[in-house]
């Protein structure tokens, strides 16, 4: 017998639990089929029990009336409209906060990050004390902290407090002055998008020029004149106008003015600061990622220290950086979900209601997941794309 | 022949200058270098003698400690009345006040125990054993029904011991199975991956709120007729559920930070599957992950507030509950700083823990 037939022959011997490619066939079988049984067994369950307590499946209570107010909708919304119109009513509501409270922490914890690196000894244990404090306390306690502060401690509209002139702060709500509406803003808001895409191509065009003959251009600069410049320019050729929308007393409330229900503030608040805890620790690990050499060697080939910064520090850095705020982002929308324990109308509070009312829990409960599963896949995409475009190029 | 011994002259000992060493070098060094600096420290300091004070004032000074609610409307300072009135409620619930001693039995044994295996030297395979041991223990101490104690259904355990049930049990049960899913995710089978992959991705997509909704309103649905499941169970379970999804993903980077040349060495010493994993990468894996997933223990233990909103007494339904009584109205930022305490010293000393971990390990 030759060699080749002997392997022939013990591979045709070995049994087939022996064989890793044959046992794993049946491992992924045997999976698949648990999971389809449980999904199943579920699923009878679920018919059966819905059947006998005579619940109505399907999404067709969309087109019904919702009959429920909403706090500070974004569109107009009334009890009269539907389901439908009212879960978009807490989408936007859950996209505003979200929005509001990602911009925010992004700048307060890139600022408390870099406060947490001062060599002034104060500063330092300041950003430090700020970070164990906020860490570590759960965020739904810190929404009812917030929250109850607000009630508490602010006064009644009629003794409101007026930082500013025009600037009300009471247990009602927070209001601000915004100006009149006017055509002219429309233009204005047009004029700044035109300078962010002169900008954009002013970028492209020096930096082309950059490669070929080495010269810079002050393109910081030039990006702050066009974009104040440029609304300006479009506010005072038409004139001018000063005109205020100033919030003012009449009857028990505050109308008028941009303002801000204590719910939402309570939201916010809690959310940023728990949230910018955490940017600021994943700032400083970043910046610290960075090893002093990288410093050393920019200095020695003669970069400005501004210079060193932006071109060589940040860069790297922000590698670093990404992933993680990522992530935090991300924990901050989910974590909006929250503001129903406080009573800010979110997507969460308000199918909350509808679950309630139309007693159909599971389309409720899928509702919330695909809105949330959207929002993160979105944002973790746009996010990857920003990763990539900043990743380490290697050779 | 002795060595010639050659004697320098003792030269004077020049210090460095008084302004460069002891406090006020530090001072200097660490305050007030150059101008922004200055600027910065001085600023601060006025902002802590502006805002200390009044501070101090409200909460040590002007407040009170055991009066009644009628005292405290009319107190400037802080009242602190409102916890110690209502501290047993606070920390127990619903639990039977006469035995109440159960509960702080049980914690003080978890933290008897925490702090002995606060010392990574004491870390062996008795105490890997002793410590299911001791949870049960714990759980037979608060459930009772033998050595003639009453029993208390689960039911009624509301405040911290809630809290810690939903923590330690929530971790416990989730750790194998986060484990089995980061294994799933690195499989090479791709029916087993893909469906580790759609569990985590799903689960972390979606927030711990609308799980715990699932749990409370939708499993009801899922059973059988007939068959019902206590709600803090069903609380546990989501809880479960959820944070198994985040402790694969960290076991995952366990898994990846093991060299590839670990999983060749053990299949060429022809070692199973199992004994491969068991052996030879689990071990590495997992001692590598161990500061990520106190932080996983850390946000569960903070996660656990979320039941609220189910309606289950944990340690902050019950201090919400104390202000909603018409008494003790409006003294909710001293009730939520006493819970945030509580909470802050737990999560606290985990993060210390695990940040000495990570120096340790890295060694």
């Amino acid at each position: 017998m030759n060699q080749a037939n002997k392997t022939a022959n013990v591979t045709n011997n070995i049994p087939f639990w022996h064989d890793p490619a044959k046992r794993g066939i049946v491992f992924q079988a045997a999976a698949l089929l648990l999971v389809l049984m449980i999904g199943y067994y579920i699923f009878s369950n679920t018919q059966a029990n819905l059947r006998r307590q005579s619940i109505a499946t399907g999404y067709g209570f969309f087109g019904k009336e919702a009959g429920f107010e909403i706090g500070e909708p974004m569109i107009s919304y009334s009890a009269a409209d539907t389901y439908a119109k009212a879960l978009l009513v807490g989408v936007l509501n859950t996209l505003k906060v979200s929005f509001a409270g990602i911009l925010l922490t992004t700048l307060i914890g890139l600022f408390v990050g870099i406060a947490r690196l001062s060599k002034n000894w104060l500063v330092s244990k300041l950003a430090q004390g700020y970070i164990e404090v906020l860490q570590n306390v759960p965020v739904l306690l810190q929404l009812f902290f917030w929250y109850g502060l607000f009630h508490n401690a602010l006064p009644l509209p009629r003794n409101s407090i007026s930082p500013l002139p025009g600037v009300f702060i009471n247990n009602r709500g927070f209001y601000l002055p915004i100006p009149e509406a006017h055509p002219v803003y429309k233009w204005m808001l047009l004029a700044l998008l035109a300078a962010f895409i002169i900008s954009y191509l002013l970028k492209r065009w020096s930096k082309a020029r950059q490669d070929l003959t080495g010269q810079t251009f002050p393109l910081f600069s030039s990006f702050l004149s066009l974009s104040i410049g440029m609304p300006l320019l479009v506010w005072l050729a038409s004139g001018a106008p000063t005109g205020m929308d100033v919030p003012h007393l009449r009857g028990f409330n505050f109308i008028g003015g941009l303002s801000f229900s204590p719910e939402f503030g309570a939201l916010l608040i809690g959310l940023v600061l728990y949230t910018s805890a955490f940017v600021a620790e994943i700032v400083r690990a970043g910046i610290q990622a960075v090893s002093h050499g990288q410093t050393e060697a920019a200095a020695s080939i003669g970069l400005r220290p501004k210079l060193v910064l932006t071109l060589v520090i940040l860069p790297q850095a922000l590698r670093v950086i990404i992933p993680p705020l990522t992530n935090q982002m991300l924990n901050l929308t989910k974590n909006s979900s929250l503001a129903i324990a406080i009573g800010y109308p979110d997507f969460v509070a308000v199918a909350n209601t509808t679950i309630n009312q139309t007693g159909q829990a599971i389309e409720g409960v899928a509702l919330i997941m695909i809105v949330y599963l959207i929002i993160s896949l979105v944002t973790s995409a746009f996010m990857n794309w920003y990763n990539k475009r900043t990743a380490l190029v290697e050779r | 022949m002795e060595p010639a011994i050659i004697s320098i002259p003792a030269t004077e000992e020049i210090k460095p200058p008084i302004t460069g060493i002891g406090v006020i070098g530090w001072v200097r060094k660490n305050l007030f270098t150059g101008k922004f600096n200055t600027l910065l420290t001085l600023l601060i300091l006025f902002a802590i003698v502006k805002t200390v004070p009044p501070i101090i004032r409200w909460a040590f000074v002007d407040s009170l400690w055991s009066s009644q609610s009628q005292a405290c409307k009319e107190a400037a300072g802080a009242c602190w009345s409102v916890v110690t009135n209502n501290i047993r409620f606070i920390l127990f619930g619903f639990y039977p006040y006469d035995q109440q001693w159960r509960p702080i039995a049980a914690i003080a044994l978890l933290v008897g125990f925490i702090i002995y295996s606060h010392n990574r030297r004491r870390w062996n395979t008795k105490l890997l054993i002793a410590w299911p041991l001791g949870l049960a223990a714990m759980g037979i101490i608060m459930y009772g029904g033998i050595f003639s104690l009453p029993e208390v259904e689960t039911e009624k355990w509301s405040g911290i011991s809630l809290t810690l049930l939903l923590a330690i049990f929530g971790l416990s049960a989730a750790y194998p199975l986060g484990v089995l899913l980061a294994l799933g995710r690195r499989s090479r089978l791709p029916a087993i991956k893909a469906l580790s992959v759609v569990y985590i991705e799903l689960i972390r997509g979606v927030p711990l709120i609308s799980m715990l909704f699932m749990a409370s309103v939708m499993l009801p649905l899922f059973l059988p007729e007939g068959i019902t499941i206590n709600k803090i169970l069903r609380a546990q379970v989501a809880i479960i559920l959820f944070t198994a999804a985040y402790i694969a993903e960290v076991v995952r980077g366990g898994l990846q930070a093991i060299p590839r040349g670990q999983y060749e060495a053990a299949e060429a010493l022809g070692l199973s599957y199992y004994q491969k994993m068991r052996l030879i990468v689990l071990p590495q894996a997992l001692k590598t992950v161990i500061p990520p997933t106190v932080s996983i223990l850390i946000s569960a233990f903070k996660d656990t507030s979320l039941v609220v909103i189910i309606g289950l007494f944990d340690l902050l339904k019950t201090t919400h509950v104390t202000l909603s009584n018409p008494d003790w109205m409006g003294f909710s930022n001293e009730a939520y700083l006493f819970t945030s305490l509580i909470y802050f010293v737990g999560c606290f000393f985990m993060s210390n823990f695990s940040r000495r971990l990570e120096t340790q390990l890295k060694t």
